[in-house]
């Protein structure tokens, strides 16, 4: 559980984390700065266990992973978005940091509300407003990340293959 | 039977593959540079696995090289200790990766390539397959040799007609930004052809594929013809044979047609690529820097333009005008042509090669308040330095009348006047 930052539509990286921050590629380092540009009192007030909630595409512009790092450093539990750019996706997942996509959670949840969410059914729930919104399941080789924690972990004790072999 | 990634992706699966389907692929190369290089490493230190193929690595010092401040030495230490450490073929600094990519002939035509960085899409000049993704990635690639994809539907731009003078590819791939919008393409294939896209030059096409990540897509791609063949057995070591792959009775998701005959010149203006105006409503608008540079247009035939545009002239006297080569190899031609005389002459800075200013760590930074007009594929706020300056984007004949006035300005005007 925790509070929910909105964000709006296209949060690129440059807005997520300027390309002059990332120089270091330290997790804490990195959350210091975090949507500096475009919420500066986020990198102090966020707590652990806080939502980030944005528009269409979020995430677009660089392939930069200190995106999704610097998120993940701050203590952010998810990010709920109407729809996620394809290589800050692929980089979320890799690295460990739960992504749902969900439009109408994004409609439905205001900045400062209180969220909960469960990521191995993908139920999201404004306990705010008492509202439920049910976000897209993740593809089942995605899941396989998730669960190793990310890409990393799970290559210590798979091969490669395993992630597209049949179930 | 497919279209252009279905056949490119079927060939290297050895199998046919549709849309949609989730393939594990072969990668050719795997391309990273000095800013996502670094987390790779540590990546590969915490599987512990060794590297699958040395060969297939490609590293380049380009993004805050040379470096600007100690942090970012580090990043060049540390690549370099890598490289001798794990004995790596391919290590380059001379210039923009995704340039310099193109010239050594890692990119042919059906290759599958990948690099950390999001312009990767580039590579789709060639009809092969290149896309951005993060270092994590980099570095499981680097042990596996492999890539997980999931084959994009695809987005076709059928382009008809010639532009006009005046009107380059750049102009006519920023009205296709704002036609389709930041995330127009996203997780999509856009392939772009017809006769306008036959006729043009490997420096212009490259525009396409290039930006095509600017509307979101997974890659960019151009069939392979005589001009790609041309390239490779003039420009590169690369041999061949190389393979046409051309699209076979396609399904395409969405066919786009637009005719350029008709087009003037455009500008994407601040603070989003798909923020497109003919260039005649922004016109007179002043700018305070003008930089020709970058992956996108800082070519040789881009120099050449500005060049012949600057000739004999000088540039307004109170706007900062940097030029950075896209790489080593386009800047010795420059210099042994006369061109970089003619741009010193008429008061250009030309920098090292390199990513430059674009990505706001040297070479060309804003201050609060600042507009610049620049070549390069993208505008966000904050990308050149201060998040109050503002980033408007166009072509390299644009960005030289602009030089000129100090103000927005037509190139067509200029070019007239010669």
């Amino acid at each position: 559980m925790g509070k929910a930052w909105t964000f709006g539509e296209n949060m690129n990286t440059d807005e997520i984390i300027p390309g002059r921050f990332n120089i270091t590629i330290d997790p804490k380092e990195l959350a210091k700065h975090v949507f500096c540009e475009v919420k500066p009192e986020f990198a102090k007030a966020v707590r652990p266990g806080d939502v980030v909630v944005g528009g269409p595409n979020f995430g677009c512009g660089s392939s930069r992973e200190h995106a999704p790092i610097a998120i993940k450093g701050a203590g952010v539990q998810c990010v709920i978005a109407a729809s996620f750019a394809r290589i800050f996706f692929r980089n979320a997942i890799n690295i460990g940091l739960p992504i749902l996509e969900c439009p109408e959670a994004v409609e439905g949840i205001r900045e400062g509300d209180e969220v909960d969410v469960d990521l191995a059914t993908g139920q999201i729930r404004n306990l705010t407003t008492g509202a439920v919104f049910q976000a897209r399941p993740l593809p089942d080789f995605v899941l396989k990340i998730a669960a190793a924690g990310g890409i990393v972990n799970f290559l210590k004790e798979h091969d490669i293959q395993e992630l597209i072999n049949a179930e | 039977m497919g279209t252009l990634i279905e056949e490119i992706f079927s060939r290297k699966a050895g199998r046919r593959v549709q849309a949609g389907e989730i393939v594990l692929l072969d990668v050719d190369y795997i391309m990273s540079h000095d800013n996502t290089t670094p987390l790779a490493i540590k990546a590969f230190r915490e599987i512990g696995k060794p590297i699958y193929d040395k060969n297939r690595i490609v590293l380049h010092l380009d993004h805050a090289y040379p470096a600007p401040n100690v942090m970012a030495a580090e990043n060049h230490r540390k690549i370099i200790d890598f490289v001798k450490e794990q004995e790596l073929p391919h290590l380059f600094m001379q210039g923009v990766c995704h340039q310099v990519m193109l010239e050594e002939g890692f990119i042919t035509p059906g290759a599958v390539v990948i690099g950390a960085d999001s312009h990767s899409n580039t590579y789709g000049v060639m009809g092969a397959f290149g896309a951005g993704l993060g270092s994590t990635e980099i570095a499981v690639a680097w042990v596996t040799g492999k890539c997980w994809f999931k084959v994009p539907e695809t987005i076709r731009i059928e382009l008809h007609g010639q532009t006009q003078p005046g009107v380059y590819a750049k102009d006519v791939m920023i009205h296709i930004a704002g036609l389709l919008g930041m995330d127009g393409a996203t997780y999509r294939s856009v392939e772009f052809g017809g006769e306008y896209i036959e006729n043009l030059p490997m420096h212009e096409r490259i525009i396409f594929p290039n930006m095509s990540t600017e509307i979101g897509a997974k890659c960019g791609l151009i069939a392979a013809d005589q001009v790609t063949i041309d390239y490779l057995e003039n420009e590169t070591p690369a041999t061949g044979p190389f393979e046409m792959i051309r699209p076979e009775s396609p399904c395409y998701e969405r066919v786009l047609e637009i005719d350029v005959s008709t087009l003037t010149p455009q500008v994407a203006c601040h603070p989003d690529v798909d923020n497109v105006k003919p260039l005649e409503q922004v016109e007179g608008l002043e700018v305070h820097e003008v930089y020709i540079g970058t992956c996108t247009n800082a070519r040789y035939e881009d120099l050449e333009i500005v060049a012949n545009m600057l000739k004999g002239k000088r540039v307004n006297p109170l706007v900062r005008v940097i030029v950075t080569p896209a790489s080593q190899r386009i800047y010795k031609k420059a210099l042994q042509n006369g061109l970089i005389e003619i741009l010193m002459d008429a008061g250009c800075t030309v920098t090292g090669t390199g990513c430059g200013a674009c990505i706001g760590r040297h070479g060309g930074i804003l201050a609060p308040g600042e507009r610049a007009l620049t070549t390069m594929n993208r505008n966000f706020v904050g990308r050149m330095g201060s998040p109050l300056a503002e980033i408007y984007l166009a072509s390299p004949a644009t960005a030289a009348a602009t030089a000129l006035t100090g103000r927005i300005t037509d190139p067509r005007k200029m070019q007239k006047s010669e």
